[in-house]
């Protein structure tokens, strides 16, 4: 039967990761974005809440409650506290899920006990070029066959690198198959370059460029076929259209606390049409985009190709995102424009979901 | 319950059903009756009151989605078309309103009729005068009480009501009407009053020529000294100084609460007008050879591909706009914001979709001789009646804001 609340269960673990998100991120999203870096302390705290690793299979110490739509809850709540901090505390699942999905016994057992362990393990996936007509699902970075080795060549940009990484996940084309390589950080032929971007700023992200990287043939993700892009592809536009839906959320809650509380002519800006009705389109396009992506989501659940879906769901979010967080920054005038309030972080932020992809999966 | 987009398998057979239907009955008489705006569409009306109320045949046992089926019919009747589907013999909002305020003996007076035998009638509800629309407290319409012979005297003028000719004029079905008791009191004084066809007093005075929904015939009805006994008053008698919300009277707070059911109903009719329009754009254009890649890098896709790719998004954000609307008032939940969302927001998409359908078409979709030009101009309506897109956006500020009335006009 059709449904559009959560199970009770799904409805503990948003009250829980809600709260999480406006009692630790979001006093801490100022502090993170002006410094440029994550707060470690956070990302324990929340490692703690077990939201990877509930994701992960029992068999490997993971909880096995495997499921999109939860995977979507907690990513708009997270990204409703602070995008840059919920990327970062869900990175874990960057390698966590791929290998949970494609992963051969041996590569899951050897990687998946530790992501779903007691301390906090970034993960990072290096899906993105650095070119405007890049295509997701035909990479130029190559790997070829070489023995009993791969040789890794190209450059990836936007790939998440916080300290205590050990390995990334990096796609690459074998032919015309893509596929996903596990790369040491440290592997010879392998340089870093930080990035600096226009949000996301507490996010530490790389350029990656790979020059005659060797990795054992075992490096491949999975047997026979190998990786499924398609389904990594979309449940990162799953996971980033939720925390799209988060970002907007937050900033529409302001110019609407805001717009409650800011008289102009002896009336708070709330009480006219103009304001009123922009909040109302905000918020009607939030819960709009919101139930695409649930549904994109559901369908992964049912083990369908969501490759409509995902770029749908896409499409949308990236738009009303963008839309809402800059009404957020119009409602609030000047303060909207200055950095004591969120919304111009938000609009920074919002802007970057048309360029992301990879950075968070379901 | 956990999150799910899986409908039963009842909804499923009463969307190809009714489907089959729109398909069969509906479309193949679309333009005539288009063309043809004031005639009665006999084929339709005799098929709906023959075969059609029955519903899906086939039903199995087991659960459907409540209200989300019947907002699935809607969608599908009116991928059909939705001026048709207006003009459908059914109790329709009239029915809606006896429903939600009515006692169980008004329920089966007025409603039984329409599961009979017989000859195929209308129900109707009349609101719009000339001087208030969306004011719906600003109505001018009397109805007096007559102690003498414990009767209300109705004189007023209704304008935009729909079914109209039918409700009015056909023995055995009715328009509910609504008009003031006492206007000192405001909305408390406002009650809906069951008038039934050809009741004298109650006139016809013609029918609007419209830019679309050119079969749905939309009255206008003149009320002189026309008597409805006392029995006849929905809800209670009594008058309310605070507009019924603390004495729990059903007056003006009941008739508004019909809007919360029709809203979710309207937006789905949308949702319907928009797929015909979507749907036919899709398999013309894929005729052609344009085939929408929805895993093409941006920098490749077409700018036709963007189009039809946000329109498919748009529309799927609407209809589920509606079904969260639909399945509140089948949880028994209030959804006075939700269905106010789902109507701003697929009266908007499909009106930019079917008008974005017609521009993808070029000289085709601007042609009589397709009903994509039909659909643009029957989609509209959906963007202004049962509230329009500024009064639901006025619904969704009052409620987010948690301002009464008072504070946001």
């Amino acid at each position: 039967m059709i449904d559009f609340e959560p199970s009770d269960e799904q409805a503990l673990i948003v009250e829980t990761v809600r709260s999480f998100a406006e009692n630790e991120l979001r006093p801490a999203a100022r502090a993170c974005d002006e410094g440029s870096q994550l707060d470690p302390g956070i990302l324990e705290a929340a490692h703690e809440l077990g939201l990877v690793a509930n994701s992960l299979p029992e068999a490997f110490g993971g909880g096995g409650e495997r499921s999109a739509v939860t995977g979507c809850l907690v990513a708009e709540e997270l990204a409703w506290g602070d995008l840059s901090l919920a990327l970062g505390i869900l990175s874990p699942a960057l390698l966590g899920l791929p290998l949970t999905d494609f992963g051969s016994e041996a590569q899951r057992a050897s990687l998946l006990p530790a992501i779903a362990g007691d301390a906090y393990r970034p993960g990072s996936l290096a899906l993105l070029e650095p070119r405007f007509d890049f295509d997701v699902y035909h990479p130029q970075a190559s790997a070829k066959r070489d023995g009993d080795e791969y040789i890794l060549e190209g450059t990836k940009c936007f790939v998440p690198w916080q300290e205590g990484l050990s390995s990334v996940l990096v796609v690459a084309s074998e032919g015309d198959a893509p596929q996903a390589f596990l790369v040491p950080c440290d592997a010879a032929g392998l340089a870093t370059e930080p990035e600096s971007n226009m949000g996301l700023r507490a996010l530490p992200t790389v350029e990656l460029r790979l020059d005659g990287v060797r990795v054992p043939a075992s490096a491949r993700l999975g047997e026979g076929a190998g990786a499924d892009l398609r389904q990594l592809v979309g449940r990162g536009r799953v996971a980033l259209s939720s925390m799209a839906v988060g970002v907007a959320r937050a900033s529409y809650e302001i110019a609407r606390d805001y717009a409650r509380e800011r008289e102009a002519f002896g009336a708070p800006i709330a009480t006219k049409q103009a304001i009123a009705f922009k909040l109302a389109d905000m918020a009607t396009e939030i819960d709009g985009a919101r139930l695409l992506t649930w549904e994109a989501a559901w369908l992964l659940d049912q083990g369908a190709d969501v490759t409509r879906e995902a770029a749908l769901a896409r499409q949308k979010t990236v738009q009303m995102a963008l839309d809402v967080c800059d009404g957020a920054v119009q409602v609030l005038g000047g303060h909207g424009y200055i950095r004591d309030y969120l919304p111009e972080m938000h609009l920074r932020n919002a802007r970057g979901f048309s360029s992301f992809e990879g950075l968070a999966l379901v | 319950m956990p999150i799910s987009f899986q409908l039963e398998d009842n909804t499923v057979l009463a969307k190809q059903h009714f489907n089959r239907v729109a398909r069969e009955q509906m479309r193949p008489i679309s333009r005539k009756y288009d063309e043809h705006e004031h005639e009665l569409p006999t084929e339709w009306v005799d098929f709906w009151w023959k075969e059609g109320r029955k519903g899906a045949p086939g039903r199995i046992d087991g659960p459907n989605d409540g209200f989300v089926t019947v907002c699935v019919q809607a969608e599908e009747l009116c991928w059909g078309d939705a001026a048709l589907y207006l003009r459908m013999p059914t109790p329709a909002l009239g029915g809606s309103a006896v429903g939600a305020a009515g006692t169980p003996e008004q329920k089966e007076r007025f409603l039984s009729h329409f599961r009979a035998d017989g000859h195929p009638i209308w129900g109707a509800m009349a609101i719009t005068e000339p001087g208030a629309g969306s004011d719906s407290a600003a109505i001018e319409t009397t109805a007096d009480y007559d102690e003498a012979t414990d009767e209300y005297v109705l004189n007023g003028t209704k304008i935009f009501c729909t079914a109209g000719e039918g409700a009015s004029q056909v023995e055995g079905g009715f328009v509910v009407v609504w008009a003031t008791v006492d206007k000192s009191a405001g909305r408390g004084g406002i009650k809906s009053f069951v008038v039934p066809a050809r009741t004298p007093g109650m006139t016809l005075v013609g029918l609007e020529k419209k830019l679309g929904i050119r079969a749905s015939d939309t009255a206008t009805l003149r009320f002189e000294d026309c008597r409805v006994p006392a029995a006849n008053l929905l809800g209670s008698a009594r008058v309310s100084k605070k507009g019924g919300k603390k004495t729990g009277d059903k007056g003006f707070k009941g008739a508004m609460a019909t809007f919360d059911a029709s809203r979710p109903i309207v937006a789905a009719m949308a949702v319907g007008v928009g797929r015909a329009a979507l749907d036919f754009v899709v398999e013309e254009l894929g005729r052609q050879g344009v085939v929408i890649r929805y895993d093409a890098p941006r920098t490749s896709q077409t700018a036709i591909e963007r189009d039809l790719m946000e329109m498919e998004a748009e529309l799927q954000a609407a209809r589920l706009l509606t079904w969260r609307a639909a399945k509140l008032i089948s949880s028994g939940k209030p959804n006075n914001l939700e269905a106010s969302m789902a109507k701003a927001k697929a009266g908007l998409a499909v009106t930019q979709i079917t008008q974005k359908a017609v521009e993808l078409l070029g000289p085709l979709g601007y042609s009589r001789k397709l009903l994509v030009e039909k659909w643009m101009r029957d989609a509209k309506i959906n963007d202004i009646c049962e509230g329009t897109q500024q009064i639901n956006q006025l619904i969704i500020a009052r409620r987010i804001l948690d301002y009464p009335s008072s504070m946001l006009r």
